[in-house]
């Protein structure tokens, strides 16, 4: 399973930010998506950091007043990318491990999607959900759906 | 998600319809889900253009994998249901349109699947000799738009690229000997064929190592266990390379590290003189398909890979500059199937999917949901997971419709009737069959192939299925 088979059912619609607009956008935006991390993209669409949540609270814990400041000063410049080829299996371990919660897609230097660690661990619940089911089928023979 | 509001469709007098294209896995999954919802009365229209039910378990699971074809049964629940009804023969597009469909469900799920192959993108690709992979399967699992389809066993040597399920299928029938084919339900056509088939060496090909194989351990090992073939693994092929090591010391994985120690085992035999011989080769990728003077297949040029980790730590294959020549007559490409576009349906073209977010399907400029329609299976993710990853699948979808259900975002329908919808199909493909008329095929089917101890011997022609229903021919 690759990060292709994921983006396929997410939607292509990755919420971004301009690396010069205001935290207070950025606040705005994460609200109205309902989402935990914003991808800091440049105009011809590639991405040049990711801002989240924790960035913006790490952040306000050292001044109240960031709001007005861009996002370029705050966002984590040191992003891991992925490629839609990559292996989720692969994926899942490097997020964990490097304790990375949101992994911009990037084909060809574009953006073309984000994927969360909850997307990772779901993909690889539902494998291997499916393939029990299709085990149990073969031991038992009882129609379980 | 507790049931229709006031008015709205989904109680006993005025039940949610609801078309499903495509009776694979993914479409009698949502089936189910869709039957099973608490406080929602849901109608099920299932069509598909095949006489014949099932999808890739009667036309892609192998014949000689009968246990797996198993699942059918829960199918047969499923289509129990009295608020379900099959509408098979009859093909979007042609005998029936999304705007007919509009006119007579809420909603509209398409299940069509991954219906083309992808392609190598070398040259000779389309010399005589070279295949897609899902030709040569839906060929030998009877088909009826492959079963002319014609594939030359004359030759003694083929190469099968990739090492996924599809692929070892593929190998493994090639190595079947006549007389284990002849107690499978393979295509009448296809066990003849094979029966005659000169082929002496099989090549498995990965561009990967065997840690990144992606073949499943009870594939592999029934691959070591066949009575008309000799396995053949390069040891230094199966040997790790340093890369795959430290990856897998860093996250151990049970299942990868027992098929990397099969595959050594492997390396390990000696030929005991069978007579095949089945060769699975790792870090080699085609980069050209070689042809004689009369366009056809004889030999293929591979590059040697080596491996390197991308920046999330997955290890992909990169070409070295060692070339070597492979000769083979046969060539299957299995490199990952491609969803078809379907009329009027929005597609995404990188991901060979319908346009979609977990299963609802979005209108190309907004990026909205597009009311009343739907997807799930391979059509809505791509071809991935086993059988059962469609249930799952299907569940996510079939959420999404509850709840457009409930919150009445649905489509309006002039005339959301059960009756209505049989006339139109009726008058649009009088020939259309039924489930009833399909257990009768099935029937059928199952008694041609008692005397010789089959499961079934497969009608592989439409008119054939037709005149075994006593229809005349048109």
């Amino acid at each position: 399973m690759t990060i292709a088979s994921l983006l396929a059912s997410k939607g292509s619609r990755v919420v971004t930010v301009g690396p010069d607009q205001s935290i207070r956008e950025a606040l705005a935006l994460l609200a109205e998506h309902n989402i935990g991390a914003l991808v800091v993209a440049d105009a011809a669409q590639r991405p040049v950091g990711i801002l989240s949540e924790r960035d913006i609270v790490r952040e306000l814990v050292r001044s109240e007043a960031i709001f007005a400041r861009p996002v370029s000063g705050i966002m984590t410049r040191d992003v891991v990318m992925g490629v839609p080829q990559d292996d989720l299996a692969a994926v899942g371990h490097t997020m964990t491990e490097r304790r990375i919660r949101h992994l911009p897609v990037i084909e060809g230097g574009r953006l073309v999607g984000i994927i969360s660690i909850g997307d990772v661990v779901k993909a690889q619940r539902d494998r291997y959900q499916g393939e029990l089911d299709t085990l149990q089928f073969q031991v038992l023979k009882s129609p379980a759906a | 998600v507790t049931g229709p509001a006031a008015g709205r469709p989904g109680t006993a007098e005025r039940p949610l319809r609801v078309a499903i294209i495509g009776a694979g896995p993914a479409g009698y999954y949502a089936a189910d889900h869709l039957l099973r919802q608490d406080g929602l009365v849901v109608e099920v229209d299932l069509f598909d253009r095949l006489p014949t039910p099932y999808g890739l378990v009667r036309a892609g699971v192998a014949p000689d994998h009968q246990k797996i074809k198993a699942v059918t049964a829960a199918f047969d629940k499923v289509a129990a249901n009295p608020r379900f009804r099959f509408f098979g023969c009859v093909e979007l597009g042609r005998h029936v349109s999304v705007d007919d469909l509009r006119g007579h469900y809420h909603q509209i799920l398409y299940s069509t699947g991954a219906q083309t192959d992808r392609r190598m993108g070398i040259p000779g690709e389309d010399l005589r000799g070279s295949h897609p992979a899902t030709e040569f399967v839906a060929w030998y699992n009877g088909h009826p738009d492959y079963r002319d389809f014609q594939f030359d066993l004359s030759q003694e040597r083929a190469a099968i690229v990739g090492v996924g399920n599809v692929a070892v299928d593929v190998a493994r029938i090639l190595c079947r000997t006549p007389e284990e084919l002849a107690t499978t339900d393979i295509a009448d056509h296809a066990l003849e064929a094979l029966a005659k088939s000169q082929l002496r060496e099989v090549y498995l090909l990965g561009r990967r190592g065997p840690a990144q194989a992606a073949f499943t351990n009870p594939e592999i090992k029934e691959l070591g266990e066949l009575p008309g073939a000799d396995i053949v693994v390069r040891p230094e092929e199966a040997a790790l390379d340093d890369l795959s090591r430290a990856a897998l010391e860093r996250s151990p994985d049970r299942a990868v590290q027992k098929k990397v120690e099969i595959l050594q085992e492997y390396a390990r035999r000696d030929p005991t003189g069978k007579p095949r011989r089945l060769h699975v080769r790792f870090l080699v990728s085609p980069v050209e398909v070689i042809g004689n003077a009369g366009g056809a297949v004889t030999a293929l040029r591979l590059v040697r890979n080596e491996l390197f980790a991308t920046e999330t730590g997955t290890l992909q294959p990169r070409a070295t500059d060692v070339v070597e020549q492979l000769d083979v007559g046969l060539v299957c490409r299995s490199v990952g199937y491609r969803g078809v576009p379907l009329p009027g349906v929005p597609f995404h073209e990188s991901w060979g999917v319908i346009l979609n977010e977990k299963g609802r399907v979005l209108d190309p400029t907004t990026k909205r949901p597009q009311p009343g329609e739907y997807t799930a299976g391979w059509i809505k993710r791509g071809p991935t997971g086993v059988i059962g990853t469609n249930k799952p699948d299907a569940a996510e979808t079939v959420a999404g419709m509850a709840e457009d259900a409930a919150s009445g975002r649905l489509l309006d329908p002039p005339e959301p009737d059960r009756a209505a919808v049989e006339r139109l199909v009726r008058q649009r493909q009088p020939r259309c069959v039924s489930y009833a008329d399909w257990q009768r095929l099935d029937a059928l089917e199952v008694g041609r192939g008692r005397p010789a101890g089959r499961p079934r011997v497969k009608f592989t022609r439409v008119e054939e299925m037709q005149a075994a229903l006593g229809r005349p021919d048109e």
